[in-house]
């Protein structure tokens, strides 16, 4: 029997951690779409995120949300020079090289991070830690944790500067122009190398912003972002490969099939909700609900 | 060729002979054979944290067994490790065992979590490999007739029983405040089998079991399963998990304000854990729970602690669990007087062995399990973590129900 009351609840859970499956969706459908690389290190760079952010609270003080403006251009700084120096290289052009690479890299940060950090299971207390507001529309009340509030706001809005940068500025123009035509590209004398750098890049960078989001109410250990990364690309794929705005609704999808499904089957079968949806969605759309046609 | 240099190679050959004579005595006189010992762990994977804290716990009771002079019925052979990752998984654990037997091991000690004990012991008892169980509380893991597996500490099943009367105690003697209960357990072996035992006899204790609620590994939010308990309303939290998601559901009780009249927990993954007591003095104050525990008045245990918070570990029960497991594989060796696998085995199965920290008195195994081995309940009070019951062992007067 399930109360009605905790529906509500419930659903708000899953949206709020639906925004947060895809701030980290975007980053990948971004390497996706424009890169066409299968980047298996998301889960890996997601993890060594969350270490930063852990280890600026921890060793410097600094508050998660406040770690924003080091974070994010960490990552950056990360996945250009991992694209540039190693996976670019490595890969001499083709994609199952790129595959095998990127699987390659995100073991080895595995291992790194155990090797340094050890396996400890870490968190950190901050004074928002455990404060949660309570929000009703009508009869149904619902109180939701501070930090996921707050990860919700902050998902919404790096998304939508994700979609300025691709949709309005030159450098997004470049990334959409060799998305579609990797050479015409080049002919028309934009850096390729560049602009797969840049991507990659901004790619990760999503994910700094998506750990300062996520730490204050989750944990970090070396395999922390195992869990994310399939889900990750079940929302790519669901979402359309490449599309923005198909990541976004598909993270919030997912997060909110994912929550009622453990509310009405059992949480232990949570996650079959999402690859039901994600099976009947590949059979009847197979471009996902907002990619192109093929 | 000239007296001059004859006399000079002559001099360096003797010299040499001298001088290795001095340095590796050993080498002259009878240098007992080591004793290999394989050591396997999840270091690796999802349950990497406990498997590294049990691999310092044998590698701590070996450099001490090594130290007071390696097996004295063997001349004193020092014990070998050859350590093994089962990556946290039941075959590849089941694997590493097949590498140690071929690399000649007398014992395999470990694998912590219940799944990968079930796969090693199987694997170890092909080769009539001895293979004493440091965690793994599945009662199966004993239960199959293996000949050559031995498990030092309490099963599920007696930790959920000891867990059970003493709630039954707890409750009659506070006037029975408390009447239903909710079982959040992991879905795994350990989880599920301690999920349904409670489940099943509860209710002979007097309780109402609202609702058993089962959840992965790794879980990443706890919200549904707490919105159902603020719902339902139990009396009674009994969480039975491994760390991660143990921490995870109680700060997302505190989170929604979901304040039973007890937490009460059996092998609760972070319940007595010094670490989440560190991290969380919040939400871990007031929680029981019914787990490995060691004496808390035995001077060795105290020692071992601080040694352990020394290298900025925490002193966790896969740490002490270990330890005295090795050690009575250790002291089985010494019975045997010998590196053979039958008679270790045979030395294990009719071990007496009481040189121990555990509260469980003299080793006596019936089928392959310690029959003495005990839970000691612990209530996390003013930041520490205290023995509430047995009385023998008590430090603290326990505190139920909770005043929210």
């Amino acid at each position: 029997m399930t109360d009605l009351s905790i529906l509500f609840p419930s659903l708000l859970n899953g949206l709020t951690t639906g925004a947060v499956y895809a701030l980290i969706a975007l980053g990948l459908t971004l390497i996706y779409g424009v890169l066409h690389i299968i980047n298996f290190a998301h889960g890996a760079a997601l993890m060594l995120a969350l270490y930063a952010v852990y280890w600026l609270k921890e060793l410097a003080g600094i508050d998660p949300y406040l770690a924003l403006p080091l974070v994010v251009p960490g990552m950056f700084v990360l996945g250009y020079a991992m694209q540039r120096l190693v996976i670019n290289r490595a890969s001499h052009g083709k994609d199952e090289n790129i595959l095998l690479v990127t699987l390659g890299l995100s073991i080895v940060m595995e291992n790194l991070a155990l090797l340094f950090f050890k396996s400890d299971t870490r968190t950190i207390e901050t004074a928002y830690t455990l404060t949660t507001v309570p929000i009703s529309i009508g009869f149904a009340q619902a109180m939701i944790a501070l930090p996921k509030l707050v990860a919700f706001g902050g998902a919404l809005v790096a998304s939508a500067v994700l979609m300025l940068i691709v949709g309005r500025t030159d450098l997004g123009r470049a990334i959409r122009a060799v998305a579609k035509e990797k050479h015409g590209a080049k002919l028309m004398g934009i850096d390729v190398d560049h602009v797969y750098a840049m991507s990659f890049g901004i790619g990760l960078a999503c994910l700094g912003a998506a750990a300062c989001f996520l730490l204050p109410a989750y944990y970090v250990n070396p395999q922390v972002g195992n869990g994310f990364v399939l889900v990750a690309f079940t929302i790519v794929v669901l979402g359309g490969m490449g599309s923005f705005s198909g990541a976004l609704l598909g993270g919030l999808l997912i997060g909110v099939v994912e929550s009622l499904g453990g509310l009405l089957l059992g949480e232990s079968l949570g996650q079959i909700g999402i690859f039901l949806l994600f099976i009947a969605v590949l059979l009847f759309r197979p471009q996902g609900l907002f990619g192109a046609k093929a | 060729m000239s007296t001059h240099v004859r006399n000079r190679r002559h001099f360096m050959a003797q010299a040499t002979a001298a001088a290795s004579a001095l340095a590796f005595p050993l080498v002259w006189g009878a240098q007992p054979k080591p004793v290999k010992i394989g050591v396997l762990h999840p270091v690796t994977g999802a349950l990497a944290f406990s498997g590294q804290q049990c691999r310092e716990g044998a590698l701590m009771a070996i450099e001490d067994i090594n130290k007071a002079g390696g097996i004295k019925a063997l001349g004193g052979a020092k014990i070998e490790t050859l350590l093994g990752d089962a990556q946290s998984q039941p075959q590849v654990g089941a694997a590493e065992v097949e590498k140690m037997n071929e690399a000649g091991v007398s014992a395999v000690l470990g694998a912590y979590a219940s799944a990968i004990c079930l796969a090693t012991t199987q694997a170890a008892a092909k080769y009539n490999l001895p293979h004493v169980v440091d965690v793994g509380v599945a009662d199966q893991i004993v239960e199959r007739g293996l000949k050559n597996t031995f498990r030092f500490g309490p099963g599920y099943g007696v930790c959920a029983r000891v867990a059970m009367i003493n709630l039954h105690v707890l409750n009659t003697a506070a006037g029975k405040p408390a009447k239903t209960v909710m079982i959040i357990h992991e879905e795994s072996l350990f989880g599920t089998g301690t999920g349904n035992l409670l489940a099943r006899e509860l209710p002979g204790y007097g309780f109402e079991v609202k609702e058993v609620v089962k959840h992965a590994n790794p879980t990443r939010d706890f919200n549904n399963i707490v919105l159902r308990m603020k719902a339902l309303n139990p009396d009674i939290v009994i969480p039975a998990n491994y760390y991660n998601e143990y921490a995870l559901l109680v700060r997302t009780m505190q989170q929604q304000k979901v304040t039973p009249k007890a937490i009460y927990s059996v092998l609760g993954g972070a319940a007595s854990s010094f670490k989440f007591v560190k991290e969380a003095p919040e939400s871990a104050n007031g929680i029981i729970d019914c787990n490995h525990w060691y004496n808390p008045k035995d001077a060795r245990a105290l020692a071992l602690r601080k040694r352990v918070e020394g290298k900025g570990l925490f002193f966790t029960y896969e740490i002490f669990n270990t330890y005295t497991a090795m050690m009575y594989l250790a002291d089985a060796i010494n019975r045997a007087k010998s590196s053979d696998r039958a008679a270790i085995t045979a030395a294990l199965a009719d071990s007496t062995f009481s040189d121990h920290f555990m509260p469980y008195g003299p080793t006596k195994m019936v089928n392959g399990q310690n029959a003495g081995a005990q839970p000691l309940m612990t209530q996390v009070l003013g930041g520490d973590i205290k023995v509430i019951v047995p009385r023998e062992y008590r430090q603290a007067e326990p505190v139920f129900p909770m005043k929210s």
